[in-house]
This record gives structure tokens, C-alpha cells and sequence, in this order.
């Protein structure tokens, strides 16, 4: 430990922050006076991304390492509070930061699942693991398999284990910073995705854990600022109530719920309104399941016919002259003709997209707080769909949470902290400052709600607000409005919203200027960027600290150590931007995947290795990788992207994989434990070191 | 290393507030969780159940974290096994 004194150390480093987020809110009303002279949009975003960036570069540098401690575990003085804020940062990724509130505002109570899953995981971090894997203290999770179960065999599964899972959440990652900084700045998404590995590498390549937590603390200031500030706004301009958790509940959601029942009742003019949108989507619907009958049964031969009589219509139109056909028309039919599927499986790709998204605006408006919405011809029916429904929700909450537990760059964390109370206590300020982000993700989603049923719904189309044309033009995905019915009049079925725009958009719906919309942006790059360092972090620590230093060469200088993690730092994060520019399937079902991959490999045995003296070797070996094969399988048997298909085990969807790999793998851990012999003393002595915070005549198995 | 049986005593209390933490827990997400719809036939600020998964239940974890790292805090110091006081 250095000269100074640790409580002076936690003074010092409390000093910085507040001149830091000082210096953060001046910076904020400089921009804001740039934007009062005149100066473009365009121009703001560059400055919140390269200012950001080269503030992170700084702290990474200022937090240059040569020293192995420092370079792992950041020298194991990051005090609770602060040791919170960094988790904080590490653990709230682009989903949480821009997806969350989306998820809630389309999902309703459904989208509750993911809160919960990412709050109540740390419980069990708390009371099953952060104190004894403090009190172990080394530097790795595989260090802790490794230890524990002995010999190189549970290492290597929890290495493979944690690369599999923290190498399929990065991805997620990079891509969240791909689209941020090609959205706010105009770049590609390709080269986005370098300027953000960019940004990530300037925060952990010179310091490793040190430099990585000291920015992840700067990141959680920007972030939960940049979150706060919208939500209060939009608070105060709908309820005059500046404290949006409070407001949406009291004030907004009796309204959402009162305008749901008026939207699905026909006889009301509202209601009435939406049901000849919906009919036109039934309409199409069944245009689309003809289609594909057609298709079904004709193959080639009925896209071959269907384009002839669209080209044969084209000519009609052309042909007739008394009197001459709008050039419009013809110009339409040419297109409706051109555009035509030649190819039977696009066709029937595009069909059945078409099919699913009319059928689900010609349904009626789901309410947002009811749990388990459930449709279906008889009460029977409904009450299976709603079962199925329930079963999904907890079951997805208990595999994000045990998850939560078991992702290797969370775990990590608690390595930093100066003893086994602060390790504690650190737990309490993580979920503390998640807590303020997560708790106030729904209240947005009912305010953003509140937002469109209210206000956006029933205004002419030739008065749209600038927030809605704005996005229309950006970007379809996120904001699509289009007058179905022809009535001039906006209906709720008539608008598509995309949600990542929930979080985006709500500066501008809360009538802030732009530098508002850069710092939501410059927050979901701090949220994305902190979560990446970690993960990044955590495999090239597990393939140099575990797999060359552990295993290959044991007595390499200390110098070498930290260039081969360096190197393979550079390595794993290059590979990682290579695979995000493929733009490879759907995000939130990678992080689903990453925390019930974490939580079947590394649970059981993390938990058995403190709890059951009698778990040994065997066990764990079995436990670890029964439970990573099951989830795995599980996976690639269901979800679509795999395309085997197979029947669903008790209706379970792919993302909750983890509910069947949790128990196997506690069951491989104790059949494996019980028909070999007992660990030997020395591993008996371990379990009572991790156990008890001090001990006398205790061993030490403290890495320095 | 012999553990006396004070060091026995730590370890079951350590896992009795384990045991009880941890129930409330679970009664807290998947009690709650499964009777949903029945909660939200009653209202306090909005209806109980969505209200208890929206926030609720979040602040009851926190609250569970922080009364854990309190009593093992003091437990460490009631029977002789918490750390130097490196602050």
C-alpha cells in the first residue's frame, strides 16, 4: 500500500468526483450556450462524442499501471461507495441505458421480468458470494475454480465459460455503441463501431482494472445525469410533479388505463376510430395469409403468375387512352409489379412478417399494468396462454438474477475493494446506484405512454409535433406514423414506434433543446462503453492471467505478464468489433443468452465451493459443464436463429435456457461430489478462510 | 486452524440471516410475481402488483442488501473475526 492513508485515499477521491461532476455540468451549459449562438446540431453531437472520449482517454491515462495488483484488481482500495458507482456503470449496458424503458412501454407488465431479474441478482450476489470471493481475493473467477476444486480442469471450463458468456454480451455492447455514435454524429455504422473500440480501448489498455474502475465511476455520473434530467422534465411538464416515480403512478397510469379502455371500445369515437384502422389490418393480414396459401401450394409457379398479372396491369393502365390512366397509378402499379418476390423463401419471409405485423395491429390495445394479458377463443384457452405467459415471466426473472450472479465481470468487482465489510457494503451502493436507473425506467415508460395516448393520438396529421416528424425522417424503425384510414386524424394503430426511441426522444417530447439529446446520447455511450471495458477486461484477463500465466509458463516476469494481457486485450476487442460490423442477430436475446449461459456454468459451483465443504473436484467438472451443455442445447434446439426447431420443454422459451441448466448443474455438482472422495484438508482449511473475514492462524490466500 | 465453537455459532448465524434474507426474496419476486393479477385488484399509489415489480420489490432488495452487510458487519466485530480496520 502506498504512503497515503486509505480514509485519505476515499477523502481525496470524493474531492475529485464532485470537482469532476462540477466540471461535467459547466461543460453541459457551454455546450448549451454554443447551441443559443447558432451552432448545428450535428456539431454538438462531435463535440459530446470526442469530448467524452477524450475524457475517458485522460483517466486512462492519468491510471497507467505497471504493477500486476493494480493491473487486476485496481490495487484493491476502491472504496464501497465508489466500488458501487463503478459496478453500477459496468453493469447498466446500451439495453438497460436506452432499451429498458422501451421494453417496458411496449411489453407493459411483461417487460417487468428485467427489471426485477437485473436488481434481485444482487441479492444473491450479496448474501452467496461478493464477501468470501473478497476475503479469497485473488484475481480472476477461474482463479476461485481453480483453487477451490484444484488441479487445471474446473479453471479451464470456467475460462471457456466466462469467454463464452462475457464474449457474447461485448457484442451486444459494441453494436449498442455502433448504433449511438452513427445516429448522433452521421457516421457509418461500420466505422462507429471502430470509433467506439477506440474509446473503449483508451479506458483499460494502459491501467487495466484501475483505469477501467476510475472511468466507470467518471461513466456513472454522465450517465444517471443524463437519464435523470429528461425524465424529471417530462415529469414536471405532464403532472407538474417533479419526482417521476411518484407522478407516473399517481397521475399518468389512471389516464393510460381510462384511454386504454376508451381505444378498445367501438362505440366510443375513439374507439371507433381505431377499429376501421384495425379492420384495414385484418384486411392485409389475410392479403398476407392468402399469399402465402398460394404459396404453400403453388411454389415458384404462383410468384411466377402473381408477377404476370401485376405486369399485365401495368400494360392495361398503359393501353388505356379514353381517358388516359393517372401517371400515378401507372408509376405505382410498375412498382407494385417490380417489387414482386421471385424468390419463394423471401417471399414467404417477407409474407409472414407482413402476417404477424398487421395481425398485431388489428388486436385490440394490451393494457400496461395488467400482468399476463392473454388472448384466445375459449376460457380455456386463455387461461393456458396466461399460465404459459406466468411461467415464462418468473422463469426468465430467475435466470437473469442467477445470472446476475455469475457474470465473471461483476464478480470481479468485488476483488477491488479494501476488505470483506467494504466488499459488503459495496454491494448495498452497486444496487443502490442501479436502483436509481431502474426504478425510474418504468415511470418513463408511463409517461412516454401517457405522452402518445393522450396527446399524439387524435392530433391532425397535418400538425404533427417536431418530435414525431424528426424521428419519422431519421429512422423508420424507430418512428413510423402513417394515416391508415385516411381520416386525417392520427390513431394509436396508425403509429409504430420502435424502442429504443422511448429513451432517445424524450428530450425532445419533454420540449428541452438539443444539448439534452447529446447528453442522453454521450449517457447511452458511457453505459455502453463502461460495460464493454468490463467484459473486454474479464477475457483477456481470463485467457492471460488464467490460461498463460496459471497454466502455461508460471514464472513469467511480471513484465511479460502484463504485455501478453495487453496483447490479447487489443486481440479479443478487435475480433469483437469484427464480429459486431457482421451485425449478427438480435441484441437482447445475446444478453439473455450471455446470463443463462453465466448462470447454468458458474452458479452451482461458486456456490457449492463456499456452502459445501463436501463439493469437490468431480463435482464441479460435472456441475459446470452439464449445466453450460444443457443451457446451450437447450438453446440451440429452440431459438429460431439455430434453425432445428424443436419443440419447446414445458413451453420455456430459448432466452430462459438457464432454468434447466441451474438445477442440472447443481445436480452434476452434488452426484459428482457424493461418488468421489472428500477434499483434502487443505481445501477444508480454504473453505473456512473464505468463510470467516479474519481467522487465527489463518492461511493467506491474498494474490499481490 | 482449529474453528472453536464460537466460530461454529458465527457460521450458523451467518446462515440462519442467510436463510431469511433469502426468503424474503423470493416471496418478495416469484410470490408477488405469480399472484400479479390478484395484487392489482388492490391500489396504493397504483395498482399493487405491477407497482410492486415496477418498484416495490427493487426497494426491497436494496433494503435487504443493506440490513445484510449491517448485521454481518457487526456479527464480524461481536465474535472476533472482522479484519484490521484498514481506514
Amino acid at each position: 500500500m502506498s504512503s497515503v492513508s486509505q480514509s485519505q485515499f476515499t477523502a481525496n477521491l470524493k474531492k475529485y468526483y464532485t470537482f469532476y461532476t462540477g466540471g461535467f455540468v459547466a461543460f453541459v451549459i457551454m455546450v448549451g450556450i454554443l447551441e443559443q449562438m447558432g451552432v448545428p446540431s450535428k456539431i454538438l453531437g462531435y463535440i459530446f462524442l470526442f469530448a467524452t472520449i477524450l475524457l475517458y482517454a485522460g483517466i486512462g491515462f492519468m491510471s497507467k499501471t505497471a504493477e500486476v495488483s493494480e493491473y487486476y484488481v485496481a490495487g484493491r482500495r476502491v472504496p464501497a461507495l465508489f466500488n458501487g458507482m463503478a459496478t453500477g456503470a459496468d453493469w447498466m449496458s446500451a439495453a438497460s441505458f436506452i432499451g429498458m424503458a422501451g421494453t417496458l412501454y411496449h411489453a407493459g407488465y411483461d417487460g417487468l421480468a428485467f427489471v426485477m431479474g437485473w436488481t434481485g441478482g444482487y441479492c444473491l450476489v450479496a448474501l452467496f458470494l461478493a464477501p468470501y470471493l473478497r476475503k479469497f481475493g485473488q484475481f480472476t473467477i477461474p482463479d476461485f475454480l481453480g483453487a477451490r476444486y484444484g488441479g487445471n480442469i474446473p479453471r479451464s471450463i470456467g475460462v471457456l465459460a466466462a469467454v463464452l458468456c462475457s464474449f457474447t454480451y461485448v457484442i451486444a455492447q459494441i453494436y449498442g455503441v455502433g448504433i449511438i455514435t452513427s445516429r448522433f454524429t452521421g457516421l457509418e455504422f461500420a466505422v462507429g463501431v471502430f470509433v467506439g473500440l477506440a474509446g473503449i480501448l483508451v479506458c483499460s489498455f494502459l491501467g487495466g482494472m484501475k483505469a477501467v474502475t476510475w472511468t466507470q465511476v467518471a461513466q456513472y455520473i454522465i450517465l444517471i445525469v443524463a437519464y435523470m434530467i429528461p425524465v424529471v422534465w417530462l415529469s414536471v411538464k405532464h403532472t407538474g410533479n417533479p419526482i417521476p416515480q411518484i407522478s407516473a403512478y399517481t397521475s399518468a397510469l389512471p389516464k393510460v388505463t381510462a384511454l386504454e379502455k376508451e381505444f378498445n371500445d367501438k362505440t366510443t369515437p375513439k374507439g371507433a376510430a381505431e377499429e376501421s384502422v384495425r379492420a384495414i389490418f385484418r384486411e392485409r393480414a389475410a392479403a398476407a395469409d392468402a399469399n402465402l396459401k398460394g404459396l404453400e401450394t403453388g411454389g415458384a409457379n404462383f410468384l411466377a403468375e402473381e408477377k404476370k398479372k401485376l405486369e399485365e396491369k401495368v400494360a392495361a393502365l398503359k393501353a388505356q387512352t379514353e381517358p388516359a390512366a393517372d401517371p400515378k397509378a401507372i408509376e405505382a402499379a410498375e412498382k407494385a409489379a417490380k417489387d414482386y418476390p421471385t424468390d419463394p423463401a423471401a417471399a414467404k419471409k417477407a409474407w409472414t412478417a407482413a402476417k404477424s405485423g398487421s395481425a398485431a395491429k388489428a388486436g385490440a390495445v394490451k393494457a400496461h399494468a395488467e400482468p399476463f394479458p392473454a388472448a384466445g377463443k375459449t376460457p380455456e384457452d386463455v387461461e393456458k396462454a396466461r399460465g404459459i405467459a406466468k411461467k415464462n415471466f418468473l422463469a426468465l426473472i430467475l435466470c437473469l438474477m442467477v445470472g446476475t450472479a455469475a457474470l465473471p465481470h461483476i464478480l470481479m468487482r468485488f476483488y477491488t475493494t479494501p476488505s470483506v465489510q467494504e466488499a459488503r457494503r459495496s454491494v448495498f451502493w452497486s444496487l443502490f446506484f442501479i436502483f436509481l436507473l431502474y426504478f425510474t425506467a418504468p415511470a418513463l415508460a408511463i409517461l412516454a405512454k401517457y405522452e402518445v395516448y393522450s396527446h399524439l393520438v387524435g392530433t391532425s396529421f397535418a400538425q404533427l409535433p417536431a418530435w414525431v416528424s424528426n424521428w419519422a425522417a431519421v429512422d423508420k424503425t424507430l418512428m413510423a406514423i402513417a394515416d391508415i384510414n385516411k381520416d386525417g386524424i392520427v390513431q394509436l394503430a396508425e403509429i409504430t414506434i420502435g424502442g429504443d426511441l422511448i429513451v432517445l426522444a424524450t428530450p425532445e417530447i419533454a420540449g428541452l433543446p438539443y444539448v439534452i439529446s447529446g447528453l442522453v446520447a454521450a449517457g447511452g455511450l458511457a453505459a455502453a462503453l463502461s460495460t464493454a471495458d468490463g467484459l473486454l477486461l474479464t477475457i483477456a484477463n481470463a485467457l492471460s492471467h488464467d490460461v498463460y500465466y496459471k497454466m502455461i509458463d508460471p514464472n513469467a516476469p511480471t513484465v511479460r505478464r502484463l504485455a501478453v494481457s495487453k496483447g490479447l486485450l487489443l486481440v479479443v476487442a478487435l475480433i469483437a468489433a469484427y464480429v459486431t460490423s457482421l451485425k449478427p442477430g438480435d441484441i437482447l436475446f445475446l444478453v439473455g443468452a450471455a446470463f443463462s449461459l453465466a448462470a447454468s456454468a458458474f452458479f452451482p459451483a461458486l456456490v457449492c465451493g463456499v456452502f459445501w465443504k463436501r463439493a469437490n473436484k468431480l463435482g464441479a467438472i460435472l456441475g459446470m459443464s452439464a449445466g453450460l451443455f444443457i443451457c446451450a442445447y437447450y438453446m440451440y434446439l429452440t431459438y429460431p436463429f439455430f434453425g432445428v426447431m424443436a419443440p419447446k420443454w414445458w413451453d420455456i422459451n430459448p432466452i430462459s435456457a438457464g432454468i434447466f441448466g441451474i438445477p442440472v448443474g447443481f445436480i452434476g455438482v452434488i452426484v459428482g461430489s457424493l461418488i468421489s472422495p472428500a477434499p483434502d484438508k487443505e481445501v477444508q482449511e480454504l473453505v473456512d478462510h473464505v468463510r470467516y473475514p479474519n481467522l487465527e492462524g489463518d492461511i493467506d490466500t491474498a494474490a499481490r | 486452524m482449529q474453528l472453536t465453537e464460537k466460530h461454529k455459532e458465527y457460521w450458523s448465524k451467518n446462515l440462519r440471516i442467510t436463510a431469511i434474507l433469502l426468503s424474503i426474496w423470493f416471496v418478495v419476486t416469484f410470490v408477488f410475481g405469480w399472484f400479479a393479477r390478484e395484487l392489482n385488484e388492490i391500489v396504493i399509489i397504483g395498482p399493487l402488483g405491477f407497482y410492486m415489480g415496477a418498484q416495490g420489490a427493487l426497494a426491497i432488495y436494496v433494503a435487504i442488501i443493506w440490513y445484510y452487510a449491517n448485521y454481518m458487519n457487526n456479527l464480524d466485530k461481536e465474535y472476533g473475526v472482522h479484519e484490521g480496520e484498514d481506514e
